[in-house]
């Protein structure tokens, strides 16, 4: 029966191989009744080749699919000639427009990849458009990773409901988070800083694995995220957002922007959140997700003058947010004797760039950047406290030129930062204080034989006042030894301050006693953080049944000199410690991306991570890390009929292995390990035209949860309190729904 | 110590935008090419000629703007160069046997732009 079915299988695959030879479709005008019509002699051909053919009468044609060429000219007189770049080989219909006075620029269509993987940079960055986090079923950066298999995401709390990501099995703070690439989430931003980031202001992202440039300084460890917003000259006039789940979370957005003249545009963005309403799902007393209430409004100006060469961005920015969470209560509760918490947020971001390139010179180029932060957090969890204020002041003043010739490249130029912090920590709110100050300077060279091989090699030096002084080298180099076979290799070292309160918050959402044990050092009597980063990386592009796909292995070693260890390894307690001995993470991935049919793309991804350090009780597993994830998404988009409409479906299954928990009696019928589960989300679009469109979700379709996420849930003051030990969701399957208006 | 280097960074810097004096020339000419891969022939081929700095091609007017090194290298021998990749400049031809030989698309002398 098995064999029956294989073969018809097989003869199913031989028959769409060769039916693929040609792409056959229509060309269709538009008719004075607002129909579309067939219509014949129109000439196609693959841009670049010999190859082409005219339409029949009632516009129908058939063309042999070109090796040389992706790309079809269409074109006759009287109507606008179009570039249409082919991604699917089976068929393609097009409507012409009517060719007006003007001879028009020649428009490229394209229907691009939503996440994009270069052949040609230098580092391994994998670009990620704003339509891939549509996908995400909402609405912050944090939570708009779910998609993309080159960061994880954590599951949240219950008691502050944010998603914490991770790259190569490391947690964000060794990151570097970059707006327009001057550094953003860090210091006391450290954890909230990315769901304070509205999704929809969002334009595209860049993740770059391992070590990043030098230019924007010497703390990424794991890798770098840079988040491009939206630029009013670009974005569309007017957009509103309107989103709702069934666990009552609210989110509302509005963009506006204008082009006031040919140099000044300005943009206003809006955006809302609330969730009020009480779930608690599991019957442990607690919310499953805190009470929610904040605002952000982002004002920016964009200054092009091309004739001056300059190019300039203001923008100024404020965000409040308050999150409640802890025991369920009404009115008739006792609030004394209850376990409560909250997180309240303030935030004002200003920052200046300006961009000046010499109109004779186009390779020399200076960059200025400027931004200053104030992040005022004040918090409780239960009987402990966390109060953070945080001012930082960054700057950066680049200069771009070029050796010889425009193969070789040079970035050079200086950084200032300031960063205070002031702190009331814990049940006797002890006060501290610290000023980081730093001067840095760097250079950076980039070759490129403009055929298979690039590197670029960057140096920087930096004083601090409390790091020390110190070089940071980095290297990347690309050979391309075929069209579609890249190799990438990075390394390079990273350091960073020890924040050990703001970037482990979750610490006081327990009643463990919390000890640091070495007290010579400069943060909180600890060293700072400082680890090297190797990076190995293959992508070989192929072509399978005329559809294209790539296969990329990805291998990245983190090797720390000293790190912070947290160890939550004996209940009731939480030690801070400077590592004594080896820590290390050392990271996986194999990837597949394939077109499965014309309108169907697959991503797949298998991840391992070894991520060990030196506990005082031995080598160990990170606490919380699975050792092996396997993603798969499925994306499916119908054809556009007439008038713009069409379906989007996307299916996304995360499989989670086991990961090692750390001892607890509340876990101790798990036996140190959690059971491994896989987790399906899906999402519905119906786009209805450019300017319309409605969406619908389910998150968690399986509808797995942990069933207790809050150890000693019964008696929250006491020292084996927890409820920072989540391995799964805690809500089960959740439907959401939005609509997005462009006007 | 520590400012030394950082001095040393700095002047490195002053330096190279210093060197975009006199002997740096801007020069715009007409080139022949009919495609994109003719103007990655003509970018890369042209950027790779001694003293050459910069090189931009344009599809639509075929003008080619350079910026070189006047004592290194003049404008006839650039050009001559340029001939010699198998692309017509405005004093210099294409030797026949080098425009026979170019990829099919770049034929500019019977393809229309594409």
């Amino acid at each position: 029966m098995v064999k029956i079915k294989l073969s018809y299988l097989l003869f199913f695959f031989c028959f769409i191989s060769t039916a693929q030879e040609m792409l056959r479709g229509k060309v269709f005008i538009p008719s004075n009744d607002g129909s579309y019509q067939g219509i014949g002699g129109v000439n196609i051909f693959w841009k670049g080749t010999t190859v082409g053919v005219v339409s029949a009468d009632d516009g129908s044609y058939s063309i042999p699919i070109s090796n040389e060429s992706k790309e079809l000219v269409i074109k006759i007189l009287g109507y606008k000639e179009d570039l249409v770049e082919i991604v699917d080989l089976y068929n393609y219909d097009h409507f012409l427009t009517e060719q007006s006075d003007e001879l028009d620029e020649v428009v490229v269509m394209k229907r691009k990849n939503t996440i994009q993987k270069s052949y040609f940079k230098t580092m391994n960055i994998v670009s990620v458009s704003s339509d891939e986090l549509l996908k995400a079923a909402c609405c912050n950066v944090s939570e708009s990773f779910e998609t993309n298999p080159s960061i994880d995401v954590s599951f949240s709390n219950a008691i502050t409901g944010v998603k914490e990501v991770k790259m190569l099995g490391l947690e964000s703070p060794y990151l570097l988070i970059t707006e327009e690439n001057i550094p953003v989430v860090r210091g006391a931003s450290q954890v909230f800083g990315l769901s304070f980031i509205p999704g929809t202001w969002v334009e595209s992202m860049q993740v770059t694995k391992g070590v990043g440039s030098v230019v924007n300084g010497f703390e990424s460890i794991s890798g770098q995220v840079n988040i491009e917003l939206n630029k009013p000259i670009s974005d569309v006039p007017t957009f509103i957002n309107v989103f709702r789940n069934s666990m009552g979370r609210n989110e509302l957005n509005f963009h506006f922007n204008r082009i006031l003249n040919e140099k000044l545009s300005t943009g206003l963005f809006i955006h809302a959140d609330q969730r009020n309403e009480k779930h608690d799902n599991n019957n442990d007393g607690f919310l499953d997700t805190p009470l929610v209430e904040g605002y952000n409004i982002f004002n920016r100006w964009q200054l092009t003058d091309l004739e001056r060469g300059l190019v300039g961005f203001f923008g100024i920015k404020f965000m409040k947010n308050e999150k409640k969470g802890g025991e369920k209560f009404d009115t008739n509760s006792l609030l004394n004797k209850l376990w409560l918490s909250e997180v309240k947020t303030e935030r004002l971001d200003a920052s200046f760039k300006l961009g000046y390139v010499n109109p004779n010179i186009p390779y020399q180029s200076l960059g200025f950047q400027m931004a200053y932060s104030n992040h005022d957090q004040n918090s409780f969890f239960g009987i402990r406290n966390y109060d953070v204020i945080h001012r930082s002041l960054y700057s950066n003043l680049i200069y771009n030129s070029i050796i010889g010739n425009t193969m070789n490249k040079i970035k050079t130029g200086i950084n200032l930062t300031y960063d205070d912090y002031e702190e009331l920590i814990d049940v006797d709110k002890n006060k501290t204080e610290r000023i980081d100050r730093s001067v840095g300077g760097y250079f950076e060279y980039s070759y490129d034989n403009t055929t298979n091989f690039s590197l670029t090699a960057g140096l920087r030096y930096d004083i601090h006042n409390n790091l020390g002084s110190f070089f940071t080298p980095r290297l990347h180099l690309r050979y391309q030894p075929k069209e579609k076979t890249v190799m990438r290799f990075s390394v390079g070292s990273g350091r960073k301050p020890s924040n050990i309160y703001a970037e482990n918050q979750e610490i006081f959402s327990t009643g463990r006693k919390i000890n640091i044990t070495n007290s010579s050092g400069r943060f909180y009597g600890l060293d700072p953080e400082k680890a090297w980063n190797y990076g190995l990386s293959f992508r070989q592009g192929f072509n399978l049944n005329s559809t294209d796909g790539d296969v990329t292995f990805d291998y990245y070693v983190t090797d720390f000199e000293n790190q912070i260890v947290v160890d939550w390894e004996t209940e009731g307690e939480l030690s801070f410690y400077n590592l004594n001995g080896k820590s290390y993470a050392r990271s996986f991935q194999l990837e597949i991306d394939y077109q499965l049919t014309r309108k169907i793309k697959m991503k797949t991804a298998y991840k391992n991570y070894q991520v060990n350090k030196q506990y005082y009780s031995g080598l160990k597993q990170n606490p919380l890390t699975p050792k092996n994830r396997f993603f798969i998404n499925l994306d499916y988009s119908s054809d556009a009929n007439v008038k713009g409409a069409f379906w989007k479906f996307d299916f996304t299954l995360n499989n989670v292995g086991k990961q090692r928990l750390p001892e607890h009696s509340g876990l101790s019928n798990l036996s140190g390990m959690s059971p491994s589960y896989s987790l399906f989300n899906s999402q519905v679009t119906r786009v209805f035209s450019e300017k319309f469109e409605i969406y619908i979700g389910v998150e968690n379709l399986g509808n797995y949860t942990q069933k207790t996420p809050i150890l000693s849930s019964e008696n929250p003051f006491s020292t084996s309190f927890d409820g920072t030990l989540i391995y799964a969701p805690i809500t089960a399957s959740m439907i959401y729904g939005g609509i997005r208006l462009k006007l | 110590m520590k400012y030394i280097y950082l001095f040393f960074l700095l002047l490195f810097s002053f330096g190279f935008s210093q060197d975009s004096g006199d002997k740096n020339k801007k020069e715009i000419f007409i080139v022949s090419g009919v495609c994109d891969m003719c103007k990655n022939r003509i970018d890369i081929g042209t950027v790779k000629i001694k003293g050459v700095k910069y090189a931009n091609w344009d599809l639509v007017s075929n003008n080619l703007s350079i910026i070189y090194n006047s004592n290194k290298i003049n404008l006839d021998s650039i050009q001559k160069r340029i001939a010699a990749l198998g692309h017509d400049t405005g004093k210099h031809k294409a030797p026949k046997k080098v425009y026979n030989s170019l990829p099919e698309c770049c034929f500019y002398k019977t393809n229309t732009p594409h």
